[in-house]
Parts: C-alpha cells; sequence; structure tokens
C-alpha cells in the first residue's frame, strides 16, 4: 500500500431526507496520525456525516474509503478499521465495565486475544481500577472513557468521536481530548473529532468546517484564523457562520438547514 | 465473515439477551402468568361449554386445557417475539442499535443473530410453562416435550421475525400498544389457538374461518399440536416455514442501509 493511501476519504457525499438537503457534495481527507476537528453549528450535516461514516446509511451519491477499501461496496472491511464513540451513551449500563468490553470483542470476533487486551487498555484511559464495576456506577466523564477504550478495542485506524464530550465537565473533557490526541501521537490513529465547542477545534491538527452541509474552509486552526482575517478562531467561526443582520454568508439564503 | 467470528457474535448476543431476560424477573413472571391464567380460568370456565370433537392429531376426547395447551405456548412465542421487537425499537433510540451495526458483520446476520437470541428466550418461556401445565395436571405426553421442541423452535423464529419486520415500522415505543390491539391480539383470536377451525365453519363464521385458517399463528400452533404427538403436519411446517423466510427477508430489507432504517429524521 502507498504511504499516501489517506485513512478517510471521502469524495462529494451528498444525502438528502426528503427535502431536507443534509450534506451537499462533502469532501474529506485525513491522514494516519491525524486529529482533525469537525466544527459547525447545529444542524450542520456532522451527525448525517457521521452515520454515513459509521455505516448507518449510505451517501445518495459520492464515494468513501477508509484505508483505500471502499467502504460502500465492503462495509465490514471499512467497520473492522472503524472505532466510533457515539453522541448518544451506549453502554449496557447493567454490565460491568469490563463485561461492555467483552461484548464488543465477540462483536468484532477478536477471540482470546481481544479479551487479553481490555486490562492494559482500561489502565491507558485512567480505569485499571474500573473493570469490575457496573457502569451504572460510574460517572459520566468514566463512562465515556469505557467507551472511548470500548472504541479502540479492535485496534482501529480511524476513531470517529461524535461530540463525545457533549456533557461532561470542563476536566473530563481535557482528560479525553489529551487522551486521544496522545493515541494519535503514539500510534498513528486518525481521528475524525465533532464538535461545536471551538476551543476543541484549537487544539486539533486541523479543523474542517461544516455549514448547512457544505465545506465552508479547512486548514490548520492557525491558517483557518489567518485566512478569515479575524483575531481568533472563535470568532472566525461565528463570521462564517452567524448570519449578519439578515445575510446569510454560508450558503444560498434559498436553503434549508439540515 | 469467518465462522469463528460468526459464532462468537451470535453467543455474545444471544448470552446477553438471555442474561437481561434473568435479570429482569419480572418478565419471566408475566410471561407465564399470561397463559396460566388462560389455562387455569378460562379452560375451567370453558371446558363443558366447548365439547372438542376427536379431531386429529386426538386419538380420541381430550380435555379443552389439553386442547389449548399448544395454543398457549404459541401464545408465548407470539408476546416473545413482539416483545424483543419491542427491546429492538429501545435499543435504536438509546443507541444500543448503532453499536451493534459497527461491528464488522454483515447486517442480515447481525440481524439474524438478534432473532435468535429471541427466540431462545421463547424457549426458555415455552418450557417453564409445560412445567406449569404438569403441575396442574394437564395429561401432555412426557415425550411430546421433547418432539415439540423443533416445532416451537421454527414457530417461535418465525413469530419473531414477524417482530423484527414490525420493528422496522414501530418508530417509536409508544406506538407498541396499538401493536398489540392490531397485531396480538387478531392474530391470537384468528386462530385455532382456543378452538378448532371448523367450530368458526359450524357457526357460519365463513369468513372468519377463512382469514384463521390462513393465519401462520394458526400453523405455528398446529405444528406444535402435532409434534406433541410426534405427527408431522406437513402443511404447517409449509407455511410456517414459508412466511419465516418471508418476514426475516422482508425485515432485513427494511434495514438495509440502502433503503434507511431509522426514519429519515431532520437533524435538529
Amino acid at each position: 500500500m502507498a504511504s499516501s493511501t489517506p485513512t478517510l476519504e471521502v469524495r462529494d457525499a451528498v444525502k438528502s431526507y426528503g427535502e431536507v438537503k443534509a450534506l451537499q457534495g462533502v469532501s474529506m481527507r485525513i491522514e494516519a496520525g491525524q486529529f482533525m476537528a469537525l466544527l459547525g453549528p447545529n444542524g450542520a450535516g456532522k451527525s448525517t456525516l457521521f452515520q454515513l461514516l459509521s455505516g448507518l446509511f449510505v451517501p445518495d451519491a459520492g464515494a468513501i474509503a477508509i484505508c483505500g477499501e471502499d467502504f460502500l461496496k465492503k462495509p465490514t472491511i471499512g467497520l473492522a478499521k472503524l472505532g466510533v464513540v457515539f453522541q448518544q451513551p451506549t453502554l449496557d449500563l447493567d454490565l460491568s465495565v469490563t463485561g461492555n468490553l467483552r461484548f464488543h470483542a465477540a462483536l468484532h470476533g477478536l477471540g482470546a486475544e481481544g479479551r487479553a487486551r481490555i486490562a492494559p487498555l482500561l489502565a491507558q484511559v485512567g480505569l485499571g481500577d474500573a473493570g469490575d464495576k457496573i457502569c451504572r456506577t460510574l460517572s459520566g466523564g468514566n463512562r465515556r472513557k469505557v467507551e472511548l477504550a470500548r472504541a479502540l478495542l479492535h485496534r482501529p485506524a480511524l476513531l470517529l468521536m461524535d461530540e463525545a464530550t457533549v456533557g461532561l465537565d470542563p476536566q473530563s473533557r481535557t482528560t479525553l481530548m489529551a487522551l486521544v490526541k496522545g493515541l494519535c501521537r503514539d500510534q498513528g490513529l486518525a481521528v475524525l473529532w465533532a464538535t461545536h465547542l471551538v476551543n476543541e477545534a484549537e487544539a486539533a491538527d486541523r479543523v474542517y468546517v461544516l455549514h448547512k452541509g457544505r465545506k465552508l474552509t479547512e486548514g490548520t486552526p492557525t491558517e483557518v484564523v489567518a485566512a478569515s482575517g479575524c483575531a481568533s478562531l472563535e470568532e472566525a467561526f461565528l463570521k462564517m457562520t452567524v448570519p449578519p443582520a439578515g445575510a446569510a454568508p454560508g450558503g444560498k439564503p434559498e436553503e434549508k438547514a439540515a | 465473515m469467518k465462522l469463528g467470528h460468526a459464532l462468537e457474535a451470535l453467543w455474545a448476543i444471544s448470552s446477553r439477551e438471555l442474561r437481561k431476560f434473568i435479570q429482569q424477573r419480572s418478565r419471566l413472571l408475566s410471561a407465564l402468568v399470561r397463559p396460566s391464567l388462560w389455562l387455569v380460568v378460562f379452560a375451567a370456565g370453558f371446558r363443558n361449554v366447548f365439547g372438542v370433537a376427536v379431531i386429529e392429531p386426538y386419538t380420541s376426547f381430550v380435555e379443552y386445557q389439553v386442547y389449548v395447551a399448544p395454543g398457549l405456548l404459541g401464545m408465548v412465542c407470539l408476546f416473545n417475539g413482539i416483545q424483543s421487537s419491542l427491546a429492538m425499537v429501545y435499543d435504536r433510540e438509546m443507541g444500543m442499535m448503532r453499536l451493534l451495526l459497527t461491528a464488522p458483520l454483515a447486517r442480515a446476520y447481525l440481524l439474524a443473530c438478534k432473532l435468535v437470541a429471541g427466540t431462545l428466550l421463547s424457549l426458555v418461556q415455552c418450557y417453564a410453562f409445560l412445567g406449569v401445565c404438569a403441575l396442574f395436571g394437564v395429561d401432555l405426553p412426557w415425550i411430546g416435550w421433547l418432539y415439540a421442541l423443533p416445532a416451537l423452535l421454527l414457530g417461535g423464529l418465525m413469530l419473531g421475525a414477524l417482530g423484527l419486520l414490525l420493528s422496522v415500522y414501530i418508530k417509536q415505543i409508544e406506538n407498541f400498544a396499538s401493536t398489540m390491539n392490531f397485531v396480538i391480539f387478531p392474530m391470537f383470536f384468528m386462530s385455532s389457538a382456543l378452538y378448532p377451525l371448523w367450530k368458526l365453519k359450524e357457526s357460519g363464521a365463513d369468513w372468519l374461518f377463512y382469514v384463521s385458517s390462513i393465519n401462520p399463528f394458526t400453523h405455528s400452533v398446529e405444528l406444535t399440536r402435532f409434534a406433541m404427538y410426534g405427527q408431522l403436519n406437513v402443511e404447517s411446517l409449509a407455511v410456517v416455514a414459508g412466511t419465516l423466510v418471508v418476514f426475516f427477508a422482508w425485515a432485513a430489507y427494511g434495514y438495509d442501509p440502502q433503503r434507511g432504517m431509522v426514519k429519515k429524521r431532520a437533524q435538529a
């Protein structure tokens, strides 16, 4: 495989829900080890993009490849290389931390080797002594860490974090972010981190701004700020996505918000 | 898809369902109370009202309780099949379903795992109910417990597949009550579970007789009734197997990402 094969490549993805155009030709490329923040206001199409990337739906048009493999033709190959932390909690709360991870290991067919990875992985995310705890007894931040460990269990090449910090306190947010950034650096994990929080996007390698189903801009945080002529990313983001007095600079006025 | 992986996933999904079922003790209780009430109260009240003539597979007059037992086993499978679909709708709203669908396995296979897991619960409940029947002295042949197993399995799969299909179309948990009214009760009453179909014909309710005789639930009950006495009802076997294939294929189609599973809701 050529070293230039991106971990994720999306080309001109289009998805409509009836009249509502959720994505109108979105392209994206994430390399191994890259931390990409997907920034967009509510309704920008972030969730739709995640639904396509996690294989829940297929796009109406366009292509998605994970590690060079066509995700639409062979979804199971892509899914094996994909770790997802959903916005909604998806832990079995009546099961122990280890039990949840074992269930996931079985779904991925990891066998005894996968079960052996659980304890070190829990230690890595800072839950080394929580393996036997029932998930219901964990704090929100720790539940998210369990979900992160679960998403990493099958050693994915690409990690999707769908507004994973929603509802977490600032400290848990920072910890979670630091963990994931460490994985990018040390293990070459590619990350797509959806958020509507500008300060999270500031810490990313690259920022991708999605608005009304289209890409507004993409680049390093510094580049995005420089291109906008604003002083900060927050200012740049607001300038791009909030219409000043009636006009809609981000998209054509007749477009419906997805 | 590797066989080892497929079996590992099937085991994980089945044992998860079983564990959840064991944790909810009230579910087993209500699964048993429902048919037991029919067996004890309804059957006691009506045993003299309904004189059941000698019909196949019986070789002599049978007590009404003996007649109704296979129908009540069917009821157990019917309720559990639909209840499993309720769990699917719940999982879908709670996001668990999305997690399941990111497993690197064919989607139809994951649905089949869900179906098998739900059917195992049906079987557990059926045998618990057979225990209740024995406790109340219902005269069922002991060897029938064994003979009935494949019939209950197939019937359970068919009714579970029906539940799976309904879960594609039930958008919200709240719609479940109407499913009870529009699916469970008509299926149960318009069948041979409570009375032999010739009774309907004799009463002059020809259309009811017709509907009941094509009701797949009737055939799952008859399959069990015949199996209890070591006999194979070929017609019922064909109907149950055929509807199982249709219901499952239809449900798998509904869960196909090309068509879209969750109702296409606009993003908030």
